[in-house]
């Protein structure tokens, strides 16, 4: 079958964002496929390079670059939730003239039709912290 | 892209307070210009973002009201709302600024059952 996830919940404020990350290894062990996770609303705090929790708790966009690298994953930001948020690409950061960029390696920003697009071609789209 | 599924967005926040509603609304918008058959259903305090005469200036927020006047220029005119909400609430569809079918909780599970894809704020 193939899956979809929309990820509306920031990590480290909401387990949703960690059950996201969990439901993706469980969905690919089981031989399904994932077309796209889609972060939107907070869940965009997912793609921040600068995210640094302790050692000892996990790192959710190094795991999601991980999974992404691992199984081709496509893993897209809303741009629009992204950048008023500050979470940023080189390509954004130039044109809004900021000092610095913040985009996760393995993430890119696009539009909210990458989610409709997600879930037309989705047997499921689910939802993590709505 | 010439897959057409039924996309239903239910809204069950209120209109300001968290970004919820809006991104409901955006998504319901963005879904509709893909030219797929979108329905809204708003639960609980969602129902407020029907409201008319919304007035957010004094928080500094954009009126979501005006947003919601657009959704049948996008030919999203199938609006739902749980009847339950409405009545605790003291709405009713004369305060609503947009025409919209009020629901029990048998006719919102069947309304859930008939789209392909729900996706819930």
């Amino acid at each position: 079958m193939i899956f979809s996830l929309l990820v509306y919940a920031a990590p480290h404020s909401h387990q949703a964002a960690e059950s996201a990350y969990r439901f993706a290894v469980a969905c690919l062990a089981q031989g399904h496929s994932i077309h796209r996770v889609f972060f939107y609303g907070d869940g965009i705090h997912g793609a921040s390079a600068l995210a640094t929790p302790p050692q000892d708790e996990p790192n959710l966009p190094d795991r999601w670059q991980t999974l992404a690298q691992t199984h081709g994953l496509d893993l897209v930001v809303c741009i629009a939730a992204a950048v008023r948020r500050g979470v940023l690409d080189a390509n954004e950061a130039h044109r809004y003239e900021k000092p610095g960029h913040n985009l996760h390696e393995g993430f890119e920003l696009s539009g909210l039709g990458q989610l409709t697009e997600a879930a037309i071609v989705s047997d499921r789209m689910i939802t993590f912290g709505a | 892209m010439s897959t057409r599924k039924r996309f239903l967005v239910i809204s069950r926040r209120p209109p300001y307070g968290s970004s919820h509603a809006r991104d409901a609304l955006d998504t319901a918008l963005t879904t509709a210009v893909f030219e797929q058959p979108v329905s809204m259903l708003f639960l609980d305090d969602g129902v407020y973002q029907l409201l008319q005469a919304q007035q957010p200036g004094g928080i500094q927020q954009k009126n979501l009201g005006a947003t919601l006047s657009a959704l049948p220029m996008y030919d999203i005119d199938q609006l739902y709302a749980c009847s339950d909400a409405m009545q605790s609430r003291n709405l009713g569809v004369d305060d609503c600024l947009l025409p919209v079918q009020l629901l029990d909780t048998d006719a919102i599970a069947q309304l859930i059952r008939t789209h392909d894809v729900v996706l819930s704020f």
